[in-house]
């Protein structure tokens, strides 16, 4: 059976330390790394007729930037362990997204980096952590 | 480059300001509205040419809409009224492939699309039409706006169809694309030729009614408010170097928050409008039937307007067609971004444009005006009464125009009128965004892409922007106004012209989605 890690990468020092928590346990067990990185988006914001006309170019430096820039580097640091990895890039809503990567990947648990947000904000915008431990459909592990 | 150009359009207004000091502008603008006058007033003509039948004058512009939106209706089998539902599931990405996310969708480009055209229109525009033809207006213009909805939908299925699409992945789109490639597929001649009469009035328009007419009606709202503080004859420069300013900012500064800002609010202002509108139609629910039964009875019988029910006919055409533009084929710009397989899918969502616009918004801004009682009726013949200049229903307090429409607002809510002015204000600058892009689009079709040429265009568009608001010039905004309108003569042929082209894709479409080859995502 294959034992999938999804790692909810975005660069920051929380999700740096979720993929590091990630690389024992995979070591440890056997599993395989997903590096999934998510590019927020909505289909329902409002964007000028400016921006309606160059989103695919933008879109297409989106996504090279991030492959580059983002889970490039992170793909060598898992290689040097010896742990298998592939990555995952998407737009789309965080939460929503990862859980849509698990399923599709048929992992065995997803990882996030605690994002620290408190009180207030989370209660307004919601959190991903929030969100995950209520829809994911696999086990969530919150690296603090 | 950029501070290039900031120093230009500084050299510029202080130009204009220079030309327009007071002891000089008013010859001068005189003078100018004159010679400016002489100079374009057949174009004028031509465009808002009316026929006289029976005492009432129809502009045989609004004939050439309302006919091409009929004939489209027809050709196409009343598809706004057949696919609708289909419309909806797309606006909502039920057919959107999820590994497209991140690309122009469906929702986004209606969306854009309709802060262009969402403005004066419906608010001012329709008062106009209540104001002069009666209720009976608010049924023919539903009829219109019903009709424009195929019109909608022919042309933005060819203006994705046949936009361009350049290596580094942006595309520009628009009639003056599908006249020169359709033309080209169909082997039909003039499609170069026709491109080229649309562009230029496209240009002329954006300058014109897409923005000196949007400043200069955004300024009469302002200074009416600040009348209303003391503030006496509030200088229209003010306005219009802000505007300018502003403008300046967003479409060559780059600024994108400004116009991020603006495309999030001007959403939400519909809703309040449309919200406070259906609460005051509500709040008078026991006059709902009474104003049901003046629409249509003004509509097919005589009601003491002007014209009787054929000049409520003229009324409501004429307000459908200047408000949601159907046919004019601006929206076949806006539309052309999305990322879609099937050009025809972004047709269907189109249609919900005029939709929304018309169907619903301005018809809400008429119910309101009747429902509150705003028309003054002879209580014993029980048909309305003309003002003293006899040429519209005498009004409560004797406003028209915008100010009847909040004068509407106003009579359940006071505090309405100042944010009428807010609404106003951010309609008339979304929509000189949205139209200083599709201006751009001709622009660029007529002399290519390239940076100079384009700063060029931007920087006598906020010129404009400025000129608009400083002068009050009748023949300058009866030129902008019958530019826009004069786009509607070549889009209307070449919508004609490739109307197999349309048919055929639609039916393809409709097929393989009964047959269910095209399946939904989730």
């Amino acid at each position: 059976m294959s034992r999938k890690i999804i790692v909810g990468f975005d660069g920051s020092p929380a999700s740096q330390r979720a993929l590091d928590f990630a690389i024992t346990r995979a070591k440890a067990q056997g599993d395989g790394i997903v590096i999934a990185h998510i590019l927020e988006w909505s289909p329902y914001s409002f964007l000028t007729p400016e921006e309606l006309a160059e989103r695919h170019k933008r879109r297409k430096n989106e996504l090279e930037r991030a492959e580059k820039a983002i889970l490039a580097p992170m793909v060598a640091r898992v290689e040097e362990q010896g742990v298998p990895v592939t990555t995952a890039l998407k737009y789309g809503h965080i939460a929503e997204t990862l859980v849509q990567i698990a399923k599709t990947e048929d992992a065995a648990m997803i990882m996030i980096g605690r994002m620290g947000h408190s009180g207030l904000s989370s209660r307004i915008f919601g959190s991903v952590a929030g969100t995950l431990a209520q829809v994911a459909p696999v086990p969530v592990t919150i690296v603090p | 480059m950029t501070l290039r150009a900031a120093q230009l359009l500084f050299a510029a207004i202080a130009l204009t300001i220079a030309g327009t000091a007071p002891t000089l502008a008013q010859g001068f603008e005189e003078q100018f509205d004159t010679y400016f006058g002489h100079a374009t007033g057949w174009f004028v003509n031509i465009i808002f040419y009316s026929f006289d039948i029976g005492g009432i004058s129809i502009p045989w512009i609004v004939g050439w809409l309302v006919i091409g939106a009929t004939i489209f209706t027809i050709y196409f089998g009343f598809i706004q009224f057949r696919m609708v539902s289909h419309a909806i599931a797309l606006v909502k990405g039920d057919y959107s492939d999820p590994n497209d996310a991140g690309e122009v969708s469906h929702f986004q480009a209606l969306a854009t699309a309709l802060s262009g055209t969402v403005g004066l229109g419906n608010i001012a525009g329709v008062a106009v039409a209540v104001g002069i033809g009666g209720p009976g207006a608010t049924f023919w213009m539903i009829v219109a706006g019903l009709l424009g909805m195929a019109s909608k939908f022919t042309e933005c299925t060819l203006g994705v169809k046949y936009r361009n699409e350049y290596e580094d992945g942006t595309v520009s789109g628009g009639p003056m694309y599908y006249m020169t490639k359709g033309f080209a597929e169909r082997g039909l001649p003039g499609g170069k030729f026709l491109g080229i009469m649309f562009a230029i009035f496209c240009i002329l328009g954006s300058w014109g009614g897409g923005n000196m007419f949007q400043s200069n009606q955004a300024h009469a709202q302002i200074a009416n408010v600040m009348g209303s503080f003391g503030i006496e004859s509030f200088p229209g420069w003010i306005t219009g170097l802000i505007f300018a300013v502003i403008v300046f900012l967003v479409i060559i500064g780059g600024l994108k928050s400004i116009a991020q800002v603006t495309e999030k609010v001007v959403p939400f202002m519909g809703i309040l409008y449309v919200g406070t509108a259906v609460v005051i139609i509500l709040m008078n629910y026991d006059m709902i039937g009474t104003a049901f039964s003046q629409i249509f009875a003004g509509a097919f019988t005589e009601t003491g307007i002007v014209g009787g029910a054929i000049g409520a006919l003229i009324q409501g055409f004429r307000r459908a067609a200047f408000s949601n533009e159907a046919g004019v084929g601006s929206a076949a710009i806006a539309h052309s971004a999305v990322r879609t397989k099937e050009p025809v899918t972004e047709g269907f969502v189109s249609l919900l444009e005029p939709f929304i616009d018309t169907v619903v918004i301005c018809t809400m801004t008429a119910l309101v005006i009747i429902i509150t009682g705003q028309l003054v009726s002879d209580p014993e013949t029980g048909l309305f009464v003309l003002n003293e200049a006899g040429d519209a229903i005498k009004t409560v307090d004797g406003s028209s125009g915008v100010e009847l429409t909040s004068a509407a607002f106003s009579s359940n809510f006071s505090w309405f009128r100042y944010l009428l002015v807010i609404a106003v204000v951010l309609f008339a600058f979304s929509t000189m965004i949205s139209w200083s892009y599709y201006g751009l689009k001709a622009w660029t079709y007529l002399f290519g892409e390239g940076q100079t040429k384009e700063i060029i265009y931007k920087l006598l568009f906020c010129f404009f922007a400025f000129l608009g608001a400083t002068i009050q010039l009748g023949s300058v905004l009866d030129f902008s106004d019958a530019a826009i309108f004069a786009m509607a003569i070549p889009n209307i042929i070449a919508l004609y012209c490739l109307l197999p082209i349309v048919r055929k894709d639609m039916n393809s479409y409709i097929s393989r989605l009964r047959s269910g080859e095209i399946k939904k995502f989730v």
